[in-house]
């Protein structure tokens, strides 16, 4: 079946990006000093890397379920491709931000100032200068391409040859994408187990130079991870409403809650595992990320925390709740905020220190990138039909009963 | 009025779960199903209530965790304040980062074995307790349905004719 954009849909996302970037005008034209400045870009971060990142682990799901031979997400499986379609744009926004602090025309990254790592200089810091063999620019620039490229290049293949495997004849045959994908996603996968963890410290962790945790890859990544089951879980309920998605039955409904559930708890164990470590043995150098977080932050910080955590763990715990929209909506629209800021509350206290809160940037920035990542996203969909052709477990996932 | 149980043996799940489908669309009620392994949608077929396991196990995580919380502030913070490492050891909110990783683990084992000797003892198969099911081979490799018939409207007769319509191996009538 094809999808075709409700003129409902057009207008929510035209109003969502005008509110936003009203909001966004309003909140630099009241602000004053050097803070705007440095708030813009912070935002720009974490909005560029929030909206890339959700694309990214849409990748790395549909290469996980060839990898594994996952047979029921087939009918979900354009679902996942249209989300890895704001990619490029996510790219786009990270890079102008990256050109930006390379060029110091923000101050995001305090290792990127000139004089930071040379002896003798005012700006001079030992620990930084000590870390020069990893953090300097041509280094960080070529891993920072390197990702963007490889991750796009697979990005695409996946779609390119799904589109293709629609079109084959087959007589009987495995299609012969299919034996192919499995390779690629095995070279994605292990691509990405290393660039998921140095992407997250080139990009995120960088912004507190002096401090770093052998955890943090995995924060982001299990970060990522949820926010695409999210969306995932989000998109099949409205599709399903709007009487699309015939072939997804109330089985896929429960094993994407599933996800989400599982994901919820991957990531608050993570949190708390990295925090719990750095609580305990209460070394200087590792505590400071917290005590910034604490003393500025503290309502924001351990309440997205809780909310993240609680709300899905208590409230999805059911398989009636996996499985009914009334249940998941909610839920999910309310810790998809709450990844959103995690990730704010992973920039904001390195860049703004204790001037950052969640004011009407912020909330202009999110509109605005939330609006551009669903008319996107739906874009993709309606460019080819909601289910594929010749996938070998298509007739499987059709008939998934849990 | 006499009861008399009905066993038909089936020698393959999915021949069981059709011929289950049949019987039950022909209005006869199938009261139980032994098998050496769970058949997937034969509960929905047969009418048996959803498991309220799940349920169950919660209570006993949650026992866990209570338990293992009012332990350790025993030990740690009201019976023997230790000074581990200088963390607060006068309150349990203050420092219970410490005791959270042996709450979830004290959790998780009392969900576990909870659950495992309530669904045994619900099956009556914990150890030492006598067999009950009527066929020693359905835990092998036979299928076996049980049918009484007081539980049905239709007469035994009718009942083995429609039975006979299926794949069946063998049927077997025993009084009771």
């Amino acid at each position: 079946m094809e999808y075709t954009i409700s003129n409902k849909a057009k207008l929510t996302t035209i109003i969502l990006v005008v509110v936003g970037i009203a909001s966004l005008a309003v909140g630099l034209l009241t602000g004053h000093g050097e803070h705007t400045s440095t708030r813009l870009w912070a935002n720009l971060l974490v909005n560029g890397y929030f909206f890339f990142s959700i694309s990214l682990a849409a990748v790395f799901f549909i290469a996980l379920q060839y990898v594994s031979e996952m047979a029921w997400g087939v009918t979900t499986q354009r679902i996942f491709q249209a989300i890895m379609s704001y990619m490029p744009i996510g790219a786009v926004v990270l890079l102008v931000v990256f050109v930006a602090s390379s060029l110091h025309m923000n101050h995001l990254y305090h290792w990127m100032m000139p004089g930071v790592m040379e002896e003798g200089s005012e700006h001079y810091d030992p620990i930084i200068a000590g870390k020069s063999a990893y953090l300097n620019q041509p280094f960080f620039w070529g891993r920072t391409i390197a990702y963007i490229l490889v991750w796009y290049y697979f990005a695409r293949w996946f779609r390119k040859k799904s589109l293709e495997e629609d079109r084959l004849e087959l007589n009987g045959q495995t299609s012969p994408v299919y034996t192919k994908a499995i390779v690629k996603g095995v070279i994605f996968i292990a691509f990405f187990a290393y660039t998921s963890s140095s992407s997250a410290w080139d990009w995120i962790m960088s912004i507190d130079t002096h401090w770093f945790s052998t955890m943090f890859g995995w924060y982001c990544f299990s970060g990522m991870w949820v926010s695409v089951m999210i969306v995932a879980v989000v998109l099949v309920q409205y599709l399903k409403r709007n009487g699309y998605l015939k072939e997804v039955n109330s089985s896929h409904v429960h094993d994407l809650g599933k996800w989400m559930f599982a994901i919820s708890c991957l990531w608050s164990y993570i949190w708390f595992s990295q925090f719990m470590l750095i609580w305990y043995s209460d070394i200087p150098e590792e505590v400071t990320y917290y005590i910034q977080r604490f003393e500025d932050y503290k309502v924001l910080y351990l309440g997205t925390f809780f909310v993240n955590f609680f709300l899905p763990f208590f409230v999805l715990m059911s398989r009636d709740a996996k499985r009914n929209g009334i249940f998941l909506i909610p839920v999910a629209l309310i810790i998809f905020l709450g990844h959103w800021m995690d990730v704010l509350i992973m920039v904001l206290p390195g860049t703004m220190f204790d001037h950052g809160h969640v004011g009407a940037v912020e909330i202009g920035m999110f509109l605005t990138f939330l609006g551009i990542f669903i008319f996107t996203v739906l874009r993709a969909l309606s460019k080819a039909p909601l289910m594929t052709k010749n996938h070998p477990m298509y007739d499987e996932s059709i008939h998934l009963h849990t | 009025m006499s009861d008399k149980t009905i066993y038909a043996i089936y020698d393959d799940d999915y021949v069981l779960l059709e011929s289950a489908k049949h019987l039950v669309e022909k209005g006869v009620h199938i009261r139980d199903v032994f098998s050496p392994f769970p058949i997937h949608g034969l509960d929905p077929v047969i009418g048996l209530p959803r498991t309220r396991i799940a349920i169950a196990a919660f209570i006993y995580g949650m026992i866990g965790v209570s338990l293992a919380l009012t332990g350790m502030w025993f030990f740690m913070i009201h019976d023997w304040p230790m000074n581990i490492g200088g963390k607060p050891n006068f309150s349990l909110f203050d420092n219970i980062p410490t005791f959270v990783p042996v709450t979830f683990e004290f959790g998780v084992l009392c969900a576990a074995h909870g659950m495992a000797i309530t669904f045994m003892l619900r099956n009556w198969t914990l150890p030492g307790m006598k067999a009950k099911n009527p066929y020693p081979r359905s835990t092998d490799d036979r299928f076996v349905m049980e049918i009484h018939t007081h539980d049905n409207e239709v007469s035994e007769d009718e009942i083995t004719s429609l039975i006979n319509q299926t794949h069946v191996l063998e049927i077997d009538v025993k009084h009771s």
